[in-house]
């Protein structure tokens, strides 16, 4: 049995699972944008690798590889937008968070429920299916070992949670700003560059290069991929993890922090 | 049935169901821009120094004209906002101090806004509500069968609440609040904008439940036949001030209101003349009768049966403004 605090964000999370199962067009429109953009920017990425072999120290299969796993992964880690945020930046404005606050759960914990929900259902439909039109289509470097793929989940569980973190923060802005269209931009921008989603972080060199590969972003989509392309084994796996679960832990007590301001604020002055 | 817990508080109801204010007042301070770098400060007093005491198992009226505090006095007894001055305790707990304690206690309907969640089926909504407040299975599905009989909700539970109507929306509304048998109930307008057929159902749905829980229950509206039908007690805040505090009868005497018979007869006749009653307006066939507020309207409607061909008939409770306003013209603001 569950103590009754997990009981509850399960079924959060679930429920937000189910919310989404209910937009099925959606969800197919979505599934075939994946997989067509995959096909645009493998061929891009085959031009690329023609010209520079190992860029990167990735070889022509591992770049493909790279490719569809941000394509499995773009709506899971919400790296395009989508997710909690809007509609939290939309109960913050609108004052329906008041619902919210009356509630006796924790407000961070309750938003990461139902993204974590989301990210499950983005990953089974909008993860699985592409990835598997791109092993058909390509041949890609996937590990044989159970054990690699086990890492990756759990890489890729740490990068949504590290994804969410990122994203509450932005959410939460909206308690001091009228507009939170500019943070999104912005947001969006630096999500879509330094998660690797445009190209892989390990192309760029020097303190550009290194700097890029630490940031949180790093953590949501380049170390789950390179844990699967098997980059990291041993201790560096570890340290890999380690990587993402410290950025978890930074990003979460930031939203704490910032969260405990904003309910102070609002319980204090209103709106 | 309910879920007692012990623990402390220096309120006069301890830990059941009593509120209690005392000088409680709510500042909200607006900045405005003036100019390229001056800004303005401006203070509402939405809530300006307002006392009272609702026992356990009360059901009060709060009523006034739009802006008067009606709202922001519930947020404060939510906890959701902190007085700027004076001293809550609901339950015995200071709401804004222990919010998510007081919460397991309170229950809150506002007819604007929903608790539920607008993708899910109501079903989903209320397995959500059960976790949230850890109800035990088996009080969770009695409560819950009970209000999906009493509020009419049995056919609507695999709905999405985004397709349900407003009435339908406002009865799964009330149903959330009460799955945790909360001791206080504050509903903010919930029959606003709701059908004849859903008023009744929520009404009589209110009064079961505070007979049978001695659920406290804390009602805002505009429609004073809600008051008329639920409370033995109201009270009327204005401007942030509590003007009025007592039953609805010493009420409409004070403002000498009046509630209005409207007639239709078989065919156009003078105005009809009635003891207890005036005629104020005629359009064809149909005649307004205005009958003091405080008095029975049953004389009045027996002695026109008796005397015309009478087709139809109805009654139109006085506004809630009307009736400020006519307490006003006799009771100079002080
Ligand atoms: N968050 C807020 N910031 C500034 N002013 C507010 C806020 N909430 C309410 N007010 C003001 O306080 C007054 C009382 O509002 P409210 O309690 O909502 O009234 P009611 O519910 O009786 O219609 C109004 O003048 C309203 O404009
Ligand atoms: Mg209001």
């Amino acid at each position: 049995m569950l103590p009754g605090v997990m009981r509850l964000y399960v079924a959060v999370a679930v429920s937000t699972f189910r919310r989404y199962t209910a937009y099925r067009a959606a969800t197919a429109a979505g599934v075939f944008t994946n997989i067509v953009f995959g096909f645009i920017v493998a061929y891009a990425y085959m031009a690329l690798w023609h010209e520079r072999p190992n860029l990167g120290g990735y070889g022509r299969e591992q770049a493909l590889t790279f490719v569809w796993i941000s394509q499995a992964l773009a709506a899971a880690m919400a790296l395009l937008g989508g997710g909690f945020q809007e509609e939290l930046q939309e109960r913050i404005r609108t004052g329906e968070i008041a619902i919210d606050l009356s509630r006796p759960v924790d407000m961070q914990l309750w938003w990461l429920a139902c993204d974590l929900g989301r990210a499950v259902f983005h990953l089974l439909s909008r993860g699985v299916v592409p990835l598997a039109v791109g092993a058909l289509a390509f041949r890609l470097a996937l590990p044989q070992s159970p054990l690699m793929w086990l890492a990756f989940l759990l890489s890729a569980l740490l990068g949504a949670v590290v994804s969410f973190a990122l994203r509450y923060l932005v959410a939460l802005s909206s308690f001091w700003l009228l507009d939170g269209a500019g943070v999104n931009m912005v947001n969006g921008l630096l999500t879509m560059f330094f998660s690797g989603m445009l190209l892989p972080l390990t192309v760029f060199p020097g303190a550009f290069g290194e700097t890029a590969r630490l940031l949180p972003w790093a953590a949501v989509l380049q170390t789950p991929a390179d844990v699967l392309l098997g980059r990291h084994h041993g201790s560096g796996l570890g340290r890999a993890l380690l990587f993402q679960a410290g950025w978890v832990l930074v990003l979460l007590s930031a939203g704490r922090a910032m969260q405990l301001r904003a309910t102070q604020r609002t319980v204090v002055q209103g709106g | 049935m309910r879920n007692k817990q012990h623990h402390g508080g220096r309120g006069r109801f301890e830990n059941n169901g009593g509120i209690e204010l005392e000088d409680v007042e709510k500042v909200f301070t607006l900045r405005r821009r003036t100019g390229v770098l001056r800004r303005s400060r401006e203070e509402v007093r939405a809530v300006d120094g307002i006392s009272f005491t609702v026992a356990p198992g009360e059901m009060v009226g709060y009523i006034g004209p739009n802006g008067a505090g009606k709202s922001t006095t519930i947020k404060m007894l939510t906890g959701i906002l902190a007085p700027s001055g004076g001293r809550l305790r609901v339950a015995g707990i200071d709401p804004a101090r222990e919010r998510i304690r007081l919460a397991h206690h309170i229950g809150v309907v506002y007819g604007q806004r929903t608790t539920l969640w607008w993708d899910l089926p109501l079903r989903d909504s209320y397995t959500l509500v059960r976790r949230l407040y850890r109800v035990p299975a088996r009080r969770f599905h009695r409560n819950l069968d009970r209000c999906v009989e009493l509020l009419d909700l049995g056919a609507l539970m695999d709905t999405p609440v985004r397709q349900l109507s407003l009435g339908q929306r406002v009865r799964g509304d009330i149903a959330a609040a009460l799955l945790h048998d909360p001791a206080i109930l504050y509903l903010d307008e919930p029959t606003i904008g709701l059908d004849a057929v859903s008023k009744v159902k929520v009404r009589g749905f209110l009064q079961d439940i505070n007979a049978e829980h001695n659920t406290t229950v804390l009602l805002t509206t505009h429609d004073l036949t809600d008051i008329e039908q639920l409370c033995r007690r109201v009270m009327v805040i204005d401007h942030g001030r509590l003007v009025y505090d007592g039953t609805l009868d010493g009420l409409h005497t004070l403002g000498e209101s009046e509630r209005t018979l409207i007639v239709d007869f078989e065919r156009v006749l003078p105005p009809v003349t009635v003891p207890g009653a005036r005629t104020v307006k005629t359009d064809g066939p149909r005649q307004w009768l205005a009958i003091p507020a405080d008095a029975s309207a049953a004389p009045v409607v027996a002695a026109v049966a008796a005397h015309h061909p009478l087709v139809d008939l109805s009654i139109r409770e006085p506004d809630v403004e009307d009736v400020i306003a006519a307490m006003y013209a006799r009771l100079p603001r002080g």
